[in-house]
């Protein structure tokens, strides 16, 4: 028999990764504020699972201002794409093979 | 094994539910639709009323008497009237239910919603003044009905699939308004007052009556 976990990513492993996963597959581009207003999590928190995903390169990030304040934006790139559905169809597989 | 699997299952929700909350405004509250529909009823029977006046006095001058002129007047201030007050009104209830969720009512997703809103809102409404300029009256009702149900539906894809039916049902209204050009006010009362309270309780029962007994 296939062992079901295989196909979890470790990366996801997280909550707070697994979150900004999910934001930034159904938008465009997300701020790095209203990220942490969704997820709830502190500036120094999220920003440590930020650079974790962008530094496998799941994240493309983006650096601008707005007037004075920097407004840093995220979106997902295809390998990051691919990685969280390849996770999601996991996640949905452990529960089929259970039933 | 089960354990896992209701993992999963929990993670998986979890996903759903970040998807949905970071791209959907869904803090629209079913009260904003009850309060907004019935002061459209409320404006509509004032109309009524107004209406009712102006053909008792009704008198050779007709349509293009100075009683009419005002009347016209009368009704556009009434119907700008209804708009502002529905409008401070609906949002008070969904801003209530947003601070209740514990989202902010201004952020990317509502902001998203109210420009994919305004975009055939505003056209309709600058659409209506102009056939008013041309002392076309008769088609404002239709199109008030077709352009905020096109609006809707354009809306749905930022918040509630379900406000979907709730355009459907304005355009269609609408569209047989435009059969029966007479009863434009009787039209616009069904879309504007009756459908909003119909949509506001079906909301509020499907997602809030919940949340308030817990």
């Amino acid at each position: 028999m296939k062992n079901p976990i295989t196909g979890l990513n470790k990366v996801f492993d997280n909550r707070i990764r697994l979150g900004v996963m999910s934001i930034l597959v159904v938008n465009e581009e997300v701020s790095f504020n209203d990220l942490k207003q969704m997820l709830e999590v502190t500036d120094g928190n999220l920003a440590t699972h930020l650079l974790h995903l962008e530094e496998n390169g799941y994240l493309k990030v983006k650096k601008g201002f707005i007037g004075k304040k920097t407004n840093t934006t995220y979106s997902v790139t295809k390998a990051g794409e691919k990685a969280f559905s390849d996770h999601i169809a996991a996640l949905e597989n452990m529960i089929r093979e259970v039933k | 094994m089960n354990d896992q699997n209701q993992q999963s299952l929990d993670t998986l929700q979890d996903i759903k539910r970040m998807m949905e909350r970071s791209s959907r405004f869904i803090s629209l509250s079913g009260l904003s639709g009850i309060a907004a529909g019935t002061i459209a009823l409320i404006g509509a029977a004032l109309a009524r009323n107004m209406l009712n006046a102006y053909y008792q006095k009704y008198d050779d001058a007709g349509y293009s008497g100075s009683a009419f002129r005002s009347l016209k007047l009368d009704l556009l201030l009434l119907g700008m009237g209804v708009l502002v007050a529905a409008l401070i009104i609906s949002f008070y209830f969904t801003w209530r239910k947003a601070r209740h969720d514990k989202q902010s009512v201004w952020n990317s997703s509502s902001k998203r919603l109210i420009i994919n809103m305004m975009i055939p809102l505003i056209s309709g409404g600058l659409f209506v003044l102009s056939m008013l300029g041309y002392d076309q009256w008769q088609f404002v009702a239709p199109a008030c009905l077709i352009f905020y149900g096109l609006a809707l539906v354009n809306a749905s894809k930022y918040t509630l699939t379900d406000v979907r039916y709730l355009g459907i049902v304005q355009i269609i209204l609408g569209l047989i308004n435009t059969q029966y050009i007479n009863l434009g006010l009787y039209f616009w009362a069904a879309g504007f007052g009756l459908m909003h309270i119909v949509y506001g309780i079906i909301m509020w029962w499907k997602y809030e009556r919940k949340e308030q007994t817990v």
